[in-house]
């Protein structure tokens, strides 16, 4: 099972890093947005995928899944999140104000 | 700290106060305040003389950083002793002189004095110090301070250049020589150089033994000038002439030679140490005297001279160095040689200093150096003529003055080394006399040209911008004293033989040297010596007076050998090189940067996973695969790749929302509900924050088309990818030791009270995190608000208003 996923995440990562290499900024976030997920998937995969009950005492289970992954991985969604929030927003601006997108167009001053 | 310090850093403590001299006595000329203190120096180390005669030392310590083992400790020696007096009596001589030579109206005269004062101290530092680290110190605030001086009048653009290029050339050589030095520190775990040359048998035997001694002598050559770093020192003629005559003739210069004969204990005996410093000094002796004759400014003579003497030193030097392979016996015949060279030095000091100070006069009268526009000045300044005669027969090395018994000592050392029976000298020794007999005839007609071309031939009033007049008697001084010096120590050798020449030469060549050995004879018998000068006297003749019709070979020869060309060309090809490799690579464009980035991460991880053989594949320890999973893989990886290659953003930001849903069922599949609520949550909103930034592009300029396939971005991400796989897989397989989930897993509701693992972790086991990631989300909350309510000034200056 850890093969499977950790394949899907390299995958993943593969995918994100060709978005990334783009030119126009929607696609390089859509390529960090994939990064994180096959990061999240790498972690999960990594804790290892024992089946065991979810994390909850209350399930009064034998085993119970790895719940130290998990809580690395809630925190790296939510700071994942607002990186891209920022980043969109930021897209966003860069749009407004410099009336492109692309990034080979977005070279900062010569003169500089 | 005893009194010696205090006299070394006396020139760097006079130097903080020689601007407010400056500044409040205005009516006096700030150097007479300075001329004071080197006047009291030279008689505080003549002070010295008769306990360094005994053969006594004088060591005194001050700790700096002793942990290190780095210690200002003073140590005089003969060898010190000469320097320092040198250092000291010319430098008494050039502040008179340059009291008379600059204007109190209009020089700075108080950065003049400074930068005098701070080379001063510097050079007594660099000439006394025992300590490796403290004499380097010192040697680099020499360059420093020469640096500044040679740009004194920073307002020419040769100035600059010379200035830039001694500094280039002379730190260059000064960092090969730190590094030397901390080779011999590698060694010894000393710094200090007597210790080192105590234990100068385990450097002898040490494979860092040859390292050490080219770096050393880098340092040596580039400082002293020898070919073929000898081209700083003719560009270093900016400078104002008291500055040329003192740290250009017969102090800073001299530094190299300093360190090759303080270096002499440790290294001499070497065949490399013996060729290198002999060779490069012969080259530079008739590269030398040989380029001095084209010059037609009367400084580019003598700074070419200055080099030629400096190689001659050199290599006497070099061939008294082989007196230590020898261990002494032979009759000590190669010791003349090192006789000579201390001997030459404190000569050369005495008339090149005076020599410098003459064509100054001739400048400062005149308003030209050029000898084309000189001419028969023998007349108007009698004085000045008497001086530069004296002082040029001595450089050309004819009697009675003192350059003719070093030039015969010279012609000794160079035949003695003829009958060296080691390293091949029974063949290639021969040339040794051979190139010293004709740099000897070289400098003799360059010491005529310099002389006669000057005073005598015809007066041509017309070519010079001031009526000539001799110069005012303050400045005759210096050189006056001075060739007083040259003509006594010509008549009286012996006044210096047992004072100076012998301490000093039993510091170069320590144990087996005795000073009473020393005698140098004013005349010496009809010797192969005075046959080879009379034949310089009489080549040189000849040569002087056809030269119009010989020199047309300088002017091919030179110009396709010019140094300076290769150093000009260098800094130019090195400054358009890493222009155009920093532009190579410093596109501008961040996907050209992201690539290398992303290649090199990896070919790195690529390489080392190679290397290393670390790839594993073992299943044994893995879950089963579950039919679910698989079908939810197949799903991601498919929304995951029309991500790629859609064809509208629309498409690819729909396709990615599934991607984030399938993992936020894979979480649901793993046991993991929070993540599965937190995933399903953030993944809506971030869909609709895309769409939200979608929406605002305006239709028109949105090109949708479909991604560019690039080749080199897909073998790129395919590298990464695959990269990531291995690595993951390989770590898969190596399951270490136990989680210490089992810790939480007890822990969560007997020491946390909660039931629900993941979440007692957040907040309670490692609540830090979450505290600092709440900061994120708050930073990255303010951060879009401030990015959509503020709004910068335009190129225009006027602000819009917010909210726009």
């Amino acid at each position: 099972m850890e093969i499977l996923m950790t394949i899907v995440a390299g995958i993943l990562v593969a995918c994100a890093t060709y978005l990334i290499l783009s030119k126009s900024i929607l696609r390089i976030i859509l390529g960090t947005a994939l990064l994180s997920h096959g990061a999240h998937l790498l972690l999960l995969s990594m804790g290892g995928l024992k089946t065991g009950a979810a994390p909850l005492l209350g399930q009064n289970a034998d085993s119970y899944s790895d719940p130290l992954p998990q809580a690395l991985i809630l925190t790296a969604i939510v700071i994942s999140f607002g990186v891209t929030s920022f980043f969109l927003v930021l897209a966003y601006r860069a749009y407004q104000e410099l009336k492109t997108d692309d990034m080979d167009k977005l070279r900062g001053n010569e003169n500089e | 700290m005893s009194l010696i310090h205090l006299v070394i850093l006396s020139p760097l403590i006079l130097a903080i106060f020689v601007p407010f001299l400056h500044k409040y006595f205005r009516q006096i000329h700030t150097g007479w305040f300075v001329l004071i203190l080197p006047i009291l120096l030279f008689i505080y180390f003549i002070g010295f003389i008769r306990s360094s005669m005994n053969g006594e030392t004088y060591i005194s310590t001050m700790n700096w950083i002793p942990s290190l083992g780095i210690n200002f400790t003073v140590y005089l020696d003969g060898l010190g002793l000469l320097f320092a007096l040198l250092i000291t009596g010319i430098g008494a001589l050039v502040v008179l002189y340059s009291i008379y030579y600059l204007s109190k109206e209009k020089e700075a005269l108080n950065t003049f004095y400074v930068y005098l004062l701070m080379f001063m101290g510097a050079m007594l530092g660099v000439v006394l110090s025992d300590n490796l680290i403290v004499l380097y110190s010192f040697w680099e605030l020499t360059s420093f301070s020469s640096f500044l001086l040679i740009s004194y009048w920073y307002q020419r653009e040769k100035s600059r250049y010379g200035a830039q290029k001694s500094m280039l050339i002379t730190v260059f050589g000064g960092l090969a020589m730190l590094a030397g030095f901390v080779l011999l520190y590698i060694m010894t775990g000393t710094f200090s150089i007597r210790e080192i040359i105590a234990n100068v048998d385990i450097v002898t035997a040490d494979a860092l033994f040859i390292p050490a001694l080219i770096l050393i002598l880098l340092g040596a050559f580039t400082k002293s000038a020898q070919f073929p770093f000898h081209i700083w020192l003719p560009d270093a003629m900016e400078a104002p002439t008291p500055v040329s005559a003192y740290l250009h003739s017969a102090t800073m210069v001299k530094a190299g030679i300093y360190l090759v004969a303080r270096m002499s204990p440790i290294f001499a005996g070497a065949p490399e140490w013996f060729w290198l410093v002999s060779v490069f000094g012969l080259i530079t002796l008739f590269w030398g005297s040989f380029s001095a004759v084209k010059q037609t400014d009367l400084k580019g003579i003598l700074a070419f001279s200055t080099i030629s003497q400096l190689g001659l030193i050199m290599s006497l030097l070099g061939i008294g160095s082989a007196a230590v392979y020898y261990d002494y016996l032979d009759d000590n015949i190669y010791t003349v040689a090192t006789m000579a060279a201390v001997f030459h030095l404190i000569n050369h000091a005495t008339f090149k200093g005076s020599l410098f100070m003459v064509v100054g006069i001739v400048d400062h009268e005149t308003g030209t150096r050029d000898i084309r526009k000189l001419g028969g000045l023998m007349n108007i300044m009698p004085i000045s003529f008497t001086l530069a005669l004296i002082g040029s027969f001595a450089m050309a090395g004819l009697p009675p003055f003192n350059g003719f018994l070093s030039k015969e000592m010279f012609f000794t050392g160079m035949l003695h080394a003829t009958q060296i029976d080691a390293w091949n000298m029974d063949t290639l020794g021969i040339l040794f006399p051979v190139f010293a007999w004709l740099a000897s005839i070289f400098t003799f007609v360059y010491s005529m040209i310099l002389v006669f071309k000057t005073f005598t031939g015809k007066y041509q009033p017309e070519k010079l911008d001031v009526k000539p007049h001799e110069a005012p008697i303050g400045m005759l001084i210096s050189p006056i004293i001075l060739v007083s010096l040259v003509v006594i120590f010509g008549f009286f050798p012996n006044l210096l033989s047992p004072s100076l020449i012998g301490p000093a030469v039993s510091s170069i060549l320590p144990d087996y040297f005795l000073i009473e050995d020393i005698n140098i004879y004013f005349w010496h018998g009809w010797t192969p010596e005075l046959f080879m000068t009379i034949g310089v006297v009489a080549f040189g003749t000849f040569l002087y007076l056809t030269v119009a019709k010989w020199g047309k070979i300088y002017e091919w020869f030179p110009q396709r050998l010019a140094l300076n060309r290769f150093y000009d060309g260098g800094i130019v090809a090195l400054e358009r090189g890493s222009n155009k490799f920093t532009n190579s690579y410093m596109t501008g464009f961040m996907r050209d940067y992201l690539i290398i980035i992303f290649g090199f991460m990896a070919l790195l991880l690529g390489a080392l996973i190679v290397r290393l053989d670390v790839f594993t594949f073992n299943i044994a320890d893995a879950a089963d695969v579950g039919l679910y999973e698989v079908i939810l893989a197949i799903v991601m990886v498919i929304s995951t790749l029309t991500v790629l290659i859609s064809k509208s953003r629309l498409t690819a930001i729909i396709s990615l929302g599934v991607v984030g849903y399938s993992l936020a069922l894979f979480f649901v599949l793993f046991r993991a509900p929070d993540l599965a609520l937190t995933q399903l949550v953030v993944e809506t909103i971030s869909v609709a924050l895309y769409l939200l930034v979608f929406y605002h592009l305006p239709e028109f300029k949105v090109q949708i088309t479909r991604l560019r396939f690039r080749l080199t971005n897909f073998i790129i991400s395919v590298a990464v990818g695959l990269i990531v796989i291995i690595i993951g897989i390989s770590a898969n397989s190596h399951r270490l030791f136990e989680s210490i989930s089992s810790y939480f897993e007890a822990a969560t509701y007997t020491e946390a009270g909660g039931k629900n693992m993941v979440n007692v972790i957040l907040v309670d086991f490692r609540g830090f995190d979450t505290l600092f990631e709440g900061a994120v989300l708050v930073i990255a909350a303010f951060g879009i608000y401030m990015m959509i309510k503020l709004r910068l000034a335009d190129k225009k200056g006027g602000v819009e208003g917010e909210g726009k």
